[in-house]
């Protein structure tokens, strides 16, 4: 399979990474390189075969649905590059 | 005083415990040299005061008699380590200034134990990368040169930082992780011992996330000693990371010296890659001969799937890459670049903040996970990988201890000289790791000696799930055999 430019540009809107005309030509022929590299899983018979899900046989552990973490709003935001009152701020979502 | 930049970490702990020297005189010497190898660009951030103050409080308790097994020892910790009140950037543009607010358990079990940290070290851009040259810092150079040449060679990557700073004697060890073989390959790059323990045997928590299915964190040391001490401080049981496994961490060093008499050491014939260079082949066979004089017997086995495991690996970590690389978004913390609405800052911060190896797989992350094409990709490769984990499992059940082969396909190669070759190229390096990863088990680089350009050349030790007393039993083997080796101190 291999990507045109239109799927290239949805693929970063997808992704969320913005793109300039002048790099989705390079993008495209990029990940074409790699999906026809990694065309030749074609070739493995995986009839039968399950899907690896866990990497080491293990079964995830439980716990009491309590809260047992929080209280410092300060600290989560502390990063953030726009804050008020322990709220992150971000442009107008809706109008 | 001989350089106790020079010491082992098994050698400073000793002279520390019989008072020899003081924390504090070991850490400065390393400060010292970390001032003098500028031109390494090993360290992203130096944290001399935080180090002092650690050395300070570790002779201490040193003199009081209650010192943990790493009191007072100097390390580098990788930048993908999250570290309380210290810059931690993944050397990534978005996290630049992030400062986290909590501590990585790997690291915490450190303190715990009485290290003392010297700063955080260069790595390719979420530690996305063969060479380290991704990073948002600049690539970090090897110490180590070709003989008559004075050309930048890179210490690999992406742990290229902790290799680096490890083989010039900017630390007595450093923390690293291994999603692919970045713990292996820039350990063979440098002449220096790394370790990628089984999956879930030290803490993924508050390490910056690559592909979590993958991702562990280790060790890389001057020695399998030094290895298996580290180890056993970074290794662990925690809560915190579902994955983890609740299982006693064994006393690791008490592997280093064991014999190996009567061990079967599989050689895998898939390995024996066409075209693989002579020098390479020769390491590969003079390790087997190490081995047998030491008693134990290689035999060759089969791992059927092994040519497939690369491909699946570039289905299997991009995807979750695009998954876990999602959380930065201009929002709760790192890089904002402004848009006209939310979608476009979220944009056009992704497309500042991150560089071009990382755009390029969160892309094909988000492509193989797209509706329509998420069984063509992602779970064939997971299928695939199924099989890549059974062929281990038969050669395991067939009565083999631990499985023989290089570490990398070629000795270090130039800064620069990759850069037109393409992705692929590149990921070729990876060839004999990354299997290691897609079956979750331990894997060992270590020093085999030099080759004909003079430059280190490393093999690897792959065992069954959380047996990585076995591989420092038969790495110490090698290490022995071939002699240590150091590199030469042009930058001083």
């Amino acid at each position: 399979m291999a990507v045109d430019e239109n799927t290239v540009r949805r693929i970063a809107h997808l992704a969320r990474i913005a793109v300039t005309d002048e790099e989705v030509p390079h993008l495209q022929s990029e990940l074409n390189a790699i999906l026809s590299f990694v065309a030749q899983l074609d070739a493995v018979d995986v009839s039968n075969v399950e899907p690896m899900t866990s990497v080491l046989p293990m079964a995830l552990r439980q716990r009491a649905d309590v809260m047992n973490d929080g209280g410092y709003a300060d600290r989560i935001v502390a990063n953030a590059p726009q804050t008020e009152d322990n709220y992150f701020v971000v442009p107008k979502v809706v109008e | 005083m001989t350089d106790l930049t020079q010491l082992t970490l098994a050698e400073a702990r000793d002279g520390l415990t019989a008072r020899r020297f003081s924390s504090t005189e070991l850490t400065q010497a390393h400060l010292d040299a970390i001032d003098a190898a500028g031109a390494l660009n090993a360290y992203v951030l130096v944290t001399p005061e935080k180090a002092l103050a650690g050395a300070k409080s570790a002779d201490e308790r040193l003199a009081a008699g209650n010192a943990g097994p790493l009191e007072g020892i100097p390390v580098g910790v990788k930048d993908l380590f999250a570290t309380d009140g210290v810059r931690t950037t993944a050397c990534s543009r978005i996290l630049e200034s992030f400062v986290p607010s909590y501590e990585s358990t790997v690291t915490s079990q450190l303190w715990r134990d009485g290290a003392v940290m010297l700063g955080k070290l260069n790595n390719d851009e979420f530690a996305m990368g063969s060479s380290n040259e991704t990073s948002f810092f600049g690539p970090v150079v090897n110490p180590w040169r070709r003989g008559g040449s004075d050309a930048k060679l890179t210490p690999g990557g992406s742990s290229g930082g902790s290799s680096a700073a490890v083989a010039a004697g900017l630390c007595l060890g450093a923390t690293a992780t291994d999603t692919g073989g970045s713990i292996r390959q820039p350990a063979a790059f440098t002449g220096t011992v790394g370790m990628k323990p089984t999956y879930g045997r030290c803490s993924r928590w508050g390490t910056v996330a690559f592909a979590s299915s993958l991702d562990q964190a280790g060790p890389i040391t001057r020695t399998v000693r030094d290895c298996a001490i580290l180890l056993r401080s970074m290794a662990g049981f925690d809560p915190k990371d579902s994955t983890s496994v609740e299982r006693d961490v064994p006393d690791y060093e008490a592997a280093v010296g064991r014999s190996i008499r009567g061990l079967r050491i599989g050689i895998p014939k898939e390995y024996r890659l066409e075209g693989l260079s002579p020098e390479i082949d020769a390491l590969w066979q003079k390790g087997v001969d190490w081995l047998r004089d030491a008693g134990a017997e290689a035999v060759e086995v089969s791992l059927p799937h092994t040519s497939y495991a690369l491909a699946a690996y570039y289905i299997v970590a991009p995807a979750e890459a695009s998954s876990n690389l999602a959380r930065y978004d201009g929002v709760r913390y790192g890089l904002r670049v402004p848009g006209r609405d939310i979608a476009e800052l979220y944009e056009n911060t992704r497309a500042a903040g991150f560089g071009r190896e990382v755009k390029r797989r969160i892309l094909i992350g988000t492509y193989v996970l797209s509706a329509g094409y998420y069984d063509a990709y992602y779970v064939k490769a997971q299928k695939v990988r199924t099989l890549i984990r059974q062929d281990f499992e038969n050669v395991y059940a067939s009565g083999v201890d631990a499985i023989l082969t290089p570490a990398t396909p070629t000795p270090a190669f130039g800064i620069g000289e990759m850069a037109n070759a393409s992705p692929i190229e590149m990921y070729l390096n990876d060839v004999f790791t990354v299997t290691v990863n897609m079956a979750g088990l331990p894997g060992l680089a270590v020093p085999a000696g030099l080759g004909a350009q003079g430059l280190p050349l490393g093999l690897q030790l792959i065992g069954r799930p959380f047996d990585e007393e076995t591989l420092l039993a038969a790495g110490e083997v090698i290490e022995q055999a071939a002699g240590r080796v150091s590199a030469p101190q042009w930058w001083k």
